[in-house]
């Protein structure tokens, strides 16, 4: 391994050492501010090579791409996507301090959960292998589950850890079946050499390939909560602890939808005019129930979860279209979904504890909050104003490029359903909203404390806002960040 | 940089309005008259300064003219959008009867709005500055975010701010409705608009959201035919046109009264001038195929309208349908495409902003002080006021087209210049006329007259309110006898927008018949 190669593989490697830490110093003393604090330090210094390389391109210590092994592969993209994954598990891990502090049991194990996750995540992005597909997704998703049920006293934080436990590893079975069964016509675990080997293919045993890709897709669909394999993302959402639900929000899926374009690129899975169908089917079954279902959600997580079902369903619409701008549309439109959706669950972990018996997420307990709290009801009000897709915030640019997409390669259909499933989005996201600004309830059962912007929490959610505001009014340099990290090699 | 300024001047005046609550309700409403006025002194003072005989759409359809003023940076190169800003004869007068209704509103919720005063006006100034933008754009992305911002403050003034009246479902749902219309309708728009900025790219291979740019693009007709009806729902919507009007009686009923003002005088306004500003000229020939069809919506928006607005008892809703009946003149008038009938648009979306928002004010001062809008309840009551009732009388005669006030200049002007070429449209509109006067007679004889209620004991107008109903009185006695300085600010405009959408058609006698009409 030369010294670029590791160079690269930095950022995987400092979690990877973080994690070892936070066990050690646990082990030895249990602090909680320490043990965050380290957290944070890590996962900030596995940032640093990322910085270094989108300010110094070309600098002789860190030229892209590298392979390093067969398995991974870290290029622009693979890079774009782990300070994606990093940033969001460093705004849970702030978020989750705070929130944690109220917490009887075990504190601590908590960042180690997520530390580990986000490692599967790193891996995840950067994988051009099966192997490591499977290694990353499983490094992912099984921290995950003790993460959901962190609060074990709860019966719903339990139940949430349980639902997630079983449909997970479904999914995971269906992805390893249909990575045996492509694998049985092409004979190599390569992306791109299963991508060069589509040709060979014969007609007659092309079904089988169709049949492995759509296995695969039932699996990815689960991760991601498409319709309909949809059903555990409410019930997990409204669950799991805050912090934890917008990790799961953000990072995971963010991380399994970077490798599913990918793979779609790599492999070339749009020549397959089935697979594009099923997912075209996929993108409008996700917007329509995603939509539909929130419309009459009284809790703010299970109405954010439908709306993530509602958003990745756009996303497909990107994929669908594919080609060079498709994967700058999702580039941007998984940027502008993270940071918002981070924001929203940001305000809600601050009006949270788990000191209470269960989150601030019944829409009644932020009734009035402007008037209370007018720059957290602000937060939320462009969270949510983004994730309806309004000018001027995140969000809009997001669902600009998307539509753009689609417009670029004439998909009507889908277009269609983007528009109308917007036009329904906007019915939950107005009635989340207007409910700020009613006039306050009497007696309020949660409420943030009044210095909420103090801590590191606080900060954060402030950076993620104005991140959000300069995503909506000046994008011109996360395009351009975008677009350096765009899938070469098509 | 004035244009800027134009636009910075009622968005930072909100904020300022906002944060300066703590220091008092009554600085928050000056602060916010302030920056009206600094808006209507800017408009003015362009007015005196610019030169107005230019046109951006030039003589035959070439990129010869150009706009008297125009600002613009580049802000996403990426996609070729600029933050560019440009003002005519035509975004000039709109912007004017933005500033003049702004001021009004504010003064007419002086009493009206007690509770959350400062974010009530960061709301109303936030809406002004949206609908600034939107005269201002001349960039297509632009365009929508301006077209699409306006929306949420408006949505916070009808949400919070509105009426629950009994029998209706709420402000809450009347504010949701109007939002999802037209928010809904937009993403039409922004998929004909990347459709278009995409059909261009592709023929020049320049990527650009510029709105001179785009008014060359080489297109065949079916392309044209269907950009040019994503464009028109969204127009439809705004301003309405009938089968897409459901939204506007529930959020006129529902609004507060400067919330109205500003829905009827300027908001739908903004649907009128995206049909002259981009609708004609982007899409000429489109739009020649589709005239006949926009035109019959017209009319039977116009009667239908006034069907609808005689058998209303809440007073709101009945002039929200009669705002609906004069839209449909506008439709009219705009598909016309004559000098007379675009010069008859001009005035009659002044007119109509004006008299409209005075109506409103009325059924507001009305409700102040008998706090119902049910015609029922009414009767008698001139009688109990002095000064309301005849200030309601000339505003229902301008509203019904009576000779000398703006409205009849307008409509006169729209019908003459419809008549060559659509003479059987031009006919059931007309017939329109009697409606109007039929259904603003009734609101008089219902509103005003028959035995009073009540005693005298009810409060009439105060200076306040008779100086804010007084002003745009005096604007539609203007409109109606003198509107030449109006027409010369728009002629140019209004010439170089029919040389493109009738190119040789049957028109006509040009200016000079204006000269004579009044």
């Amino acid at each position: 391994m030369t010294l670029q190669q590791l160079f690269a593989l930095s950022p995987i490697l400092i979690v990877g050492l973080t994690v070892v830490t936070v066990m050690l110093t646990i082990a030895i003393k249990r602090h909680h501010k320490w043990t965050a604090t380290i957290s944070m330090a890590g996962l900030s210094l596995a940032l640093v090579p990322l910085w270094v390389h989108c300010w110094l391109p070309g600098s002789s210590a860190f030229t892209l791409p590298q392979t390093v092994t067969p398995l991974l592969r870290i290029e622009n993209y693979a890079c774009f996507y782990m300070a994606m994954i990093l940033i969001a598990a460093l705004a849970t891990t702030t978020l989750s301090r705070r929130y944690m502090e109220g917490y009887q049991g075990n504190r601590e194990e908590l960042y180690l959960l997520l530390l580990l996750s986000t490692l599967g995540g790193l891996v995840l992005v950067a994988s051009c292998h099966f192997a490591s597909f499977f290694i990353g997704l499983e490094l992912l998703s099984v921290p995950m589950y003790g993460m959901a049920a962190y609060l074990v006293k709860e019966r719903r934080s339990l139940e949430a850890g349980m639902k997630y436990l079983v449909l997970s590893a479904v999914a995971s079975a269906f992805i390893v079946f249909g990575m045996a069964l492509v694998y049985s016509q092409t004979g190599t675990l390569m992306f791109s050499e299963i991508g060069a080997s589509v040709a060979n293919v014969a007609d007659d045993e092309r079904v089988v390939m169709i049949l492995g890709g759509a296995m695969l897709l039932i699996g990815i669909g689960f991760k991601l909560s498409l319709a309909p394999f949809h059903l555990w993302a409410p019930d997990v959402y409204e669950g799991a602890p805050a912090p934890v639900t917008s990790f799961l929000a953000t990072a995971s899926k963010i991380a399994v939808f970077a490798l599913l374009l990918r793979y779609f690129v790599e492999a070339r899975a749009y020549q397959y005019g089935v697979l594009v169908n099923i997912l075209s089917v996929l993108a409008i079954l996700s917007i329509i129930i995603g939509n539909v279902l929130a419309l009459q959600q009284q809790d703010l997580k299970r109405l954010l979860a439908y709306s993530s079902i509602a958003h990745f369903g756009y996303m497909l619409v990107a994929l669908i279209a594919s080609g060079a701008l498709a994967v700058e549309a999702i580039g941007i439109y998984l940027l502008t979904y993270a940071v918002t959706t981070l924001a929203a669950f940001g305000v809600i972990t601050l009006m949270s504890s788990p000191y209470k018996h269960h989150d601030a997420e019944i829409l009644f307990d932020y009734r009035g909050l402007f008037w209370k709290h007018p720059y957290l009801a602000a937060i939320l009000t462009l969270a949510l104003l983004s994730l309806a897709g309004i000018p001027l915030t995140a969000g809009f640019i997001g669902k600009f490029y998307v539509l753009g997409a689609g417009v670029d390669k004439r998909l009507w259909m889908l277009l269609a359903a983007v528009v109308l499933g917007s036009a329904v989005g906007l019915y939950y996201y107005l009635r989340a909203m207007v409910q700020l600004y009613l006039r306050q309830r009497w007696v309020a059962p949660f409420s943030a404390p009044s210095d909420w912007a103090r801590g590191a929490g606080g900060g954060m959610l402030i950076l993620l806002t104005l991140l959000m505001l300069a995503l909506g009014v000046y994008p011109g340099p996360f395009i351009m960040l975008v677009q350096a990290a765009g899938l070469g090699g098509k | 940089m004035m244009l800027l300024w134009l636009l910075l001047a009622p968005l930072i005046g909100g904020l300022l309005c906002w944060q300066l609550e703590r220091f008092g309700t009554k600085l928050v409403r000056w602060v916010a008259v302030g920056t009206m006025l600094i808006v209507l002194a800017l408009t003015v003072e362009l007015w005196l300064s610019g030169d107005y005989s230019l046109a951006l759409l030039g003589s035959a359809g070439d990129a010869a003219g150009r706009w008297t003023v125009q600002f613009s940076v580049p802000w996403i190169p990426r996609l070729g959008v600029r933050f560019g800003l440009g003002l005519d004869g035509l975004s000039l007068l709109l912007i004017g009867l933005t500033a003049l209704l702004g001021l009004i509103a504010v003064a007419c919720s002086w009493r009206e709005i007690t509770r959350h005063v400062g974010f009530f006006h960061l709301n109303l100034m936030w809406t002004l500055g949206g609908v600034i933008g939107v005269f201002l754009a001349i960039d297509l992305f632009l365009f929508f975010i301006f077209w699409e911002v306006m929306l949420v403050p408006m949505f916070f003034l009808i949400a919070l701010w509105g009426h629950n009246i009994p029998g209706g479902n709420g402000r809450i749902y009347a504010a949701t409705k109007f939002f999802i219309f037209t928010q809904a309708s937009g993403l039409v728009m922004l998929v004909a608009i990347l459709a278009l900025v995409f059909v261009h790219s592709q023929a020049t291979g320049i990527l650009t959201f510029s709105y001179s740019a785009l008014l060359h693009t080489p297109m065949t007709a079916r392309t044209e035919f269907w950009i040019m009806l994503g464009f028109f729902v969204a127009f439809a919507v705004k301003l309405p046109v009938v089968p897409l009007h459901s939204w506007l009686p529930d959020a006129h009923s529902q609004a507060p009264t400067a919330g109205s003002v500003v829905l009827a005088g300027v908001l739908l306004k903004t649907a009128a001038y995206g049909l002259l500003r981009f609708l004609l000229p982007l899409f000429p020939h489109a739009s020649a195929v589709f005239a006949p069809i926009a035109m019959w919506l017209g009319v039977f928006g116009i009667v239908y309208g006034a069907v609808c607005a005689f058998g209303q008892n809440d007073i709101k809703r009945l002039v929200a349908y009669t705002s609906i009946s004069h839209m449909g003149f506008i439709l009219v008038g705009v598909y016309a495409g004559t000098q007379l009938a675009l010069q008859g648009v001009m005035i009659q979306i002044l007119a109509h902003g004006i008299s409209s928002g005075a109506l409103f004010i009325l059924c507001g001062e009305l409700y102040e002080r008998l706090h119902t809008h049910d015609l029922r309840k009414m009767g008698g009551l001139w009688a109990r006021f002095s000064y309301l009732p005849p200030i309601a009388l000339f505003f229902t005669l301008a509203s019904l087209g009576l000779p000398g006030l703006g409205n009849f200049l307008g409509e006169f002007l729209i019908l003459l210049g419809t008549f060559n070429g659509h003479p059987s449209v031009t006919v059931v509109a007309t017939g329109g006329l009697i409606l109007s006067a039929v259904y603003s007679l009734i609101l008089m004889q219902r509103a005003f007259q028959g035995k009073p209620s009540g005693g005298n004991d009810l409060q009439d107008l105060n200076p306040r309110e008779i100086a804010t109903l007084g002003t745009l009185m005096a604007f539609l006695i203007w409109l109606g006898l003198y509107p030449q300085p109006i027409l010369d600010v728009s002629r140019a405009s209004m010439q170089a927008l029919q040389t493109r959408y009738a190119p040789g058609g049957v028109e006509t006698r040009g200016s000079p018949g204006v000269r004579e009409a009044p």
